[in-house]
């Protein structure tokens, strides 16, 4: 009976999760599919209760246990409450370290004590084919949990943003990632206690050594990358316990990361491979001396003001920088004055803009900007060359010309929003510094372009005042 | 194991998987993460096996349940953290559609 149980909450578990994926392919969905979520992983937990027909009180093991659970939720609730929506990148990376590393912790569970998961022992050892399953999903884990480390530490600022290259980098990863795959091999025959802690923190090493060389712009793809390498763990897990549901789940999420990272590196026109092993700023002083530099227009708030407060249609083009000055809230303001006047506003979102996919969406909705306003790269960019003003805040790269123009160009190919199509383009910047690639952007050099310097949330407000006042 | 069942069962839903993905719409790539992050602690299943199966047989602490135990707190902080973040994600696009309304 408690089998009959088990077995059909986990088909109902696995099919929740696939309707809680399927939510989300419109807004309007979405939260019910994240309740058939929650659904699932409660029957997810219901399927593996094996200890329905044991006395779980009096164990003062399982007392812990269950205060520890209990702990845990509230950190989680908590944290998902507090955090700020711009920290939202460095968030799931932690997160996704604690799937890493608690896949390490549990191959380490297996391997401790195999016959308590039902792994039969062949001659006092584990079963080749469960070994090697078993520690791919620790060494993907172990890598995920590095990586996503490295992440955070980049994302939050604590490790520098900036590519760390070192010497034979490439060699290095490589030849650790093939000793890794033998020392599996090794470890599936001997079974050495030694072997397995070495395959772990050898994956530690290269989760390390694969993330710290990747530049801060390309934070997208690593972090949609590690969400993919998250459900490959579960999956390698899955596969050496015959768990089905984990194998689901695992592959489920596995390429939901796969599709993301796919998507991001298609907004830069790269190809993942060269996002790991090759990062764009080692090139970026070439064009620097060699494209045309001509003046840079410099407008103050008031000025930029009156030409905003004339024009018929507007478009807002949002980056990281956005999110850092919490701009987000004064341009709302700002728009909801300019539409009151019968200007259209509209907000033209590129697909790597941001730490992570999706990014801009959340921030601008958190501001309750109304979704039909907000436009993907592909709906809206035939329509600069139609638009009277164009207001780029805090982003950068996404706009750059170049792209399209100059062969030399690191990000050239990369498909970008095409904004100097515009009448007159209002770029509002902190200083006249190179974006987070470090790639010069000579949209700065255009006649039509006039730059604002400032915070992108004060110079918000001022737009703002200055409309007012007119 | 790897069999030809398990086998089945995975390269079907990484079908699954990249059909049902590819349809999410691009504004709510965040909110997939955070829930894709939440389901992927389903390992959390093996972790409570670990902690509930090895107290059981052998009544005490072992280095298996300890691992386990820990593979629970974790997993517990991105199952709670995941989906209750996931929420107040949506909640922010779906007050949009209110306004929308009025």
């Amino acid at each position: 009976m408690i089998e009959i149980i088990s077995g059909i909450s986990a088909i109902l578990a696995f099919v929740l999760f696939i309707l809680a994926l399927k939510g989300l392919s419109s807004a309007s969905t979405a939260d019910k599919g994240n309740k058939y979520g929650m659904f699932g992983m409660v029957l997810a937990i219901i399927s593996s209760f094996y200890f329905f027909n044991h006395t779980l009180i009096g164990n003062p093991f399982l007392l812990i246990a269950v205060f520890a659970i209990i702990i845990a939720g509230m950190i989680g609730f908590y944290i998902a409450k507090k955090i700020d929506m711009t920290s939202l990148p460095q968030l799931l990376a932690a997160f996704h370290s604690l799937v890493g590393l608690a896949a390490v912790f549990i191959a380490c569970s297996i391997f401790c004590s195999p016959e308590t998961f039902g792994i039969v022992l062949i001659n006092g050892k584990l079963p080749i084919i469960n070994t090697i399953e078993m520690s791919l999903g620790a060494s993907i884990g172990a890598i995920t949990f590095s990586g996503s480390i490295v992440a955070f530490g980049k994302l939050q600022g604590i490790i520098s943003g900036k590519p760390i290259r070192y010497l034979g980098q490439n060699k290095i990863n490589s030849g650790l990632g093939i000793l890794i795959l033998v020392m599996i091999y090794c470890f599936s025959i001997y079974q050495n206690t030694n072997l397995f802690s070495f395959i772990i923190f050898a994956s530690f090493l290269i989760g390390y050594l694969l993330i710290i060389p990747i530049g801060g712009a390309d934070m997208p793809v690593v972090i949609s990358m590690l969400n993919s390498y998250s459900g490959w763990a579960a999956v390698g897990i899955g596969f050496s316990l015959e768990k089905d549901l984990l194998i689901i789940v695992g592959s489920l999420v596995g390429t939901s990361g796969a599709i993301l990272s796919h998507i991001m590196c298609k907004g830069m026109n790269r190809s993942l491979l060269n996002v790991i092993f090759q990062s764009t700023s080692q090139n970026a002083t070439i064009t620097e001396s060699g494209s045309s530099k001509g003046n840079v227009k410099i407008c103050i708030p008031e000025d930029a003001g009156f030409i905003i407060k004339n024009a018929n249609s507007v478009i807002i083009v949002p980056g990281y920088g956005m999110a850092v000055a919490q701009a987000q809230h004064a341009i709302k303001e700002l728009a909801d004055n300019l539409k009151s006047s019968g200007t259209s506003v509209k907000y033209a979102i590129h697909p790597v803009a941001g730490r992570m996919p999706g990014h801009m969406n959340v921030l601008l909705a958190e501001a309750n900007i109304p979704y039909e306003d907000v436009f993907e790269r592909d709906e809206i960019n035939h329509e600069f060359g139609s638009t009277d003003v164009v207001i780029v805040i805090g982003a950068n790269d996404i706009t750059n010309p170049a792209a399209k123009s100059d062969p030399s160009s690191p990000i050239y190919g990369m498909p970008v929003l095409d904004v100097e199509k515009a009448k007159t383009v209002f770029f509002i910047k902190r200083s006249l510094g190179s974006g987070y690639a470090g790639i010069d952007n000579s949209l700065f050099y255009q006649n039509n372009t006039m730059m604002i310097l400032g915070d992108a949330k004060k110079v918000s407000e001022e737009l703002l005042k200055a409309i007012k006042d007119l | 194991m790897l069999s030809i069942e398990t086998l089945t069962i995975f390269i079907l839903s990484c079908f699954v998987g990249y059909y049902v993905v590819s349809k999410v719409s691009p504004a709510l790539h965040a909110p997939l993460m955070s829930v894709t992050n939440a389901i992927s602690s389903v390992i959390v299943i093996v972790a409570l096996d670990a902690v509930f199966i090895n107290s059981l047989e052998s009544d005490g602490v072992t280095t298996s349940s300890l691992f386990g135990l820990a593979a629970v707190f974790l997993t517990t902080i991105n199952i709670i953290g995941g989906f209750m973040l996931t929420k107040r994600m949506l909640a922010m696009f779906s007050a949009k559609k209110k306004n929308k309304g009025e």
